[in-house]
């Protein structure tokens, strides 16, 4: 089978990933998204670690896995504060904040 | 066909589907067991991938850990929470749409237009450790030491964060036990509130209880029911039986 073929799929989800932060519009789901491009990209390093031969592509998409949970639950943290002041997880209500 | 295209295709169109059943779903909950869906079956192509530890991190970490953190804030936000999927920006979701397809497509074009050479594999790289996760613990604890230690820094200071972010301030203060003994023993209810009605047809606790004199009471609800519209009336039994 040919290699590339794990880095075009890891190309398909981050656009699909890219198209979701685009459009949808509950916080929550512009973060899975974001969540999906990041598993993309590890799919890539990992996908191209083999294609190399080499191991550093699995300790970086390891690291990234490391800081992303490390987002979400910031992140989260914050949806969560801003829900409890709007009521709200739109993000076209948080445009409110900078007045 | 080998049976690693056979996982490839298998897994990768069903990561492809679950990552597409997430933009499209209307409810925050559904979005978020697509996600999950399509982040195992990404783990799944880690195995094939040769990378059996990542592979089980990516579900102990992303589906485990990530995903459930989601689904708990979506209860806690409301598990109602649907998203209005009209526009408020006109042309917004073609707009959209035409920059993923462009963006898309350059990428995979470029991808698919280069030379691929066979893929080397791991199985020399691992045997010069002694192993796959040998090879991997050398390069974390060795050649990655530093990041590995910014990274524990990093996981330390989110914690934190989170806590100060979620962290909820007390508007009152906290009622002494000599103030909820008052409250309870000279307050207008001595004995404990009424219990909900419970029916024939209807053992929620949203049901009032029936007085002795046909009213319903409202104590006897929790106060989340106790708003308009919220109540069932105990009555609608005998009507519906009528």
């Amino acid at each position: 089978m040919n290699p590339n073929n794990y880095l075009i799929l890891a190309a398909i989800l981050f656009t699909i990933g890219v198209y979701g932060v685009l459009v949808r519009r509950n916080a929550i789901i512009v973060f899975m998204s974001v969540e999906l491009m990041l598993n993309a990209a590890n799919l890539a390093f990992v996908a191209a670690a083999r294609n190399t031969g080499t191991l550093d592509g699995l300790v970086v998409a390891f690291f990234v896995m490391v800081v992303a949970a490390a987002e979400v639950v910031v992140g989260l943290a914050i949806i969560v504060t801003i829900f409890r002041t709007r009521r709200s997880a739109s993000i076209d209500e948080a445009s409110l904040m900078k007045y | 066909m080998n049976g690693e295209s056979v996982v490839f295709w298998v897994s990768g169109t069903f990561a492809v589907a679950g990552a597409l059943g997430m933009v499209v779903s209307k409810k925050a909950v559904h979005s978020a067991l697509w996600v999950a869906f399509a982040m195992i079956n990404i783990a799944v192509l880690y195995f094939t991938l040769e990378a059996p530890f990542l592979g089980t991190t990516q579900i102990i970490v992303y589906t485990g850990a990530v995903m459930m953190l989601f689904l708990f804030v979506l209860m806690i936000v409301g598990v109602d929470s649907s998203d209005s999927l009209l526009e408020t920006i006109k042309g917004q979701r073609l707009l959209a749409a035409l920059f993923a397809l462009t963006f898309g497509g350059v990428v995979v074009a470029s991808i698919a237009s280069t030379l691929a050479s066979p893929s080397a594999g791991l199985a020399i790289a691992n045997a010069g450790y002694g192993g796959h996760l040998q090879a991997i613990a050398f390069l974390v604890f060795g050649q990655y030491l530093f990041a590995f230690e910014v990274l524990s820094a990093l996981l330390i200071t989110a914690a934190l964060g989170a806590m100060v972010l979620a962290h909820n301030e007390r508007w009152a203060p906290r009622k002494t036990q000599d103030q909820l003994q008052r409250e309870r023993t000279m307050g207008n209810h001595v004995t404990p509130l009424p219990a909900p009605g419970v029916m024939a047809r209807n053992n929620s606790v949203d049901t009032p209880a029936l007085l002795p004199d046909g009213s319903t009471s409202i104590e006897s609800l929790p106060n989340a029911f106790r708003g308009e519209g919220k109540v069932a009336k105990p009555n609608s039994i005998e009507e519906a039986g009528k």
